[in-house]
């Protein structure tokens, strides 16, 4: 439970949305007077991959374990890393190119375990976290990282998560 | 004579390029006591010729856990399609 007005919200918090993310939020949430260092990372909708001329771009989750693979990523990386709080706002549905798809934050006493948390986060999500993007370009569709799309980052293959 | 076991309820969910692969979200199916991952996506892909493009890369989640592919089922498990991820 987030602590609302208690002594300091709930040091992870995580959401799937299909409205636009505040990314205000998503800060507040891990603000925290111990923590010199907060890192804020947005994922947006580029608007070329490669040669093709994105249109828009359509995300879907299976939602209940998208969130308990965010959390069981987030614990582990705040473990690893020192991270005293970290938030995960993801969204779903179509996007238009410059809109945010996800916002990241975290913090950390000092910040090079901030810069690196986020990045390990971030990593871990694309491989661990079951959220999917199909890119509607000029001319067509693919689910990026399938194998018919040399384009997106390719996911772990097979077996489980390590 | 023992009668053979009855077969085993499991839900499975489509996601993605299975789901467009497979021309649904999901289904209940009836599937033999002792199946394992692995058996039911060869199972499906014998069901849903759809899904043969999605097959390499796809893992398996039952109950919102990723398993390997020799994982037996259970009655009443529910049973997701996971195409290669690319949240972020």
């Amino acid at each position: 439970m987030a602590g609302v007005g208690s002594t300091g919200a709930d040091p992870r918090s995580f959401e799937i949305v299909r409205a636009p993310i505040r990314a205000d939020a998503v800060l507040a949430r891990v603000r925290r007077p111990g923590c010199g260092a907060v890192v804020v990372f947005h994922g947006t909708v580029r608007a070329r991959t490669g040669t093709r001329r994105v249109r828009y771009l359509e995300y879907e989750a299976y939602e209940p374990m998208a969130l308990a693979q965010m959390a069981a990523v987030a614990d582990a990386v705040c473990r690893t890393h020192g991270l005293e709080a970290l938030a995960c706002v993801h969204r779903v549905g179509r996007l238009e190119v410059g809109e945010d798809a996800m916002v990241v934050a975290v913090a950390s006493p000092h910040r090079a375990a901030a810069l690196a948390g986020v990045e390990a986060f971030i990593g871990r999500l694309k491989r661990e976290v079951p959220i999917w993007k199909k890119e509607v370009f000029e001319g067509g569709a693919a689910w990026i990282g399938t194998p018919d799309d040399p384009q997106g980052e390719r996911s772990t293959p097979t077996g489980a998560a390590p | 004579m023992t009668p053979p076991p009855p077969p085993m309820p499991v839900e499975v969910r489509y996601f993605a390029a299975a789901r467009e692969g497979a021309g649904l979200t999901g289904e209940r199916l009836d599937v033999p006591v002792g199946l394992t991952a692995g058996g039911l996506l060869a199972l499906l892909a014998g069901r849903h010729p759809g899904l043969a493009p999605v097959l390499p890369g796809l893992r398996v989640a039952v109950n919102e856990r990723f398993v390997p592919a020799e994982a037996a089922l259970a009655a009443g498990d529910t049973v997701a399609l996971i195409p290669p991820v690319s949240g972020g």
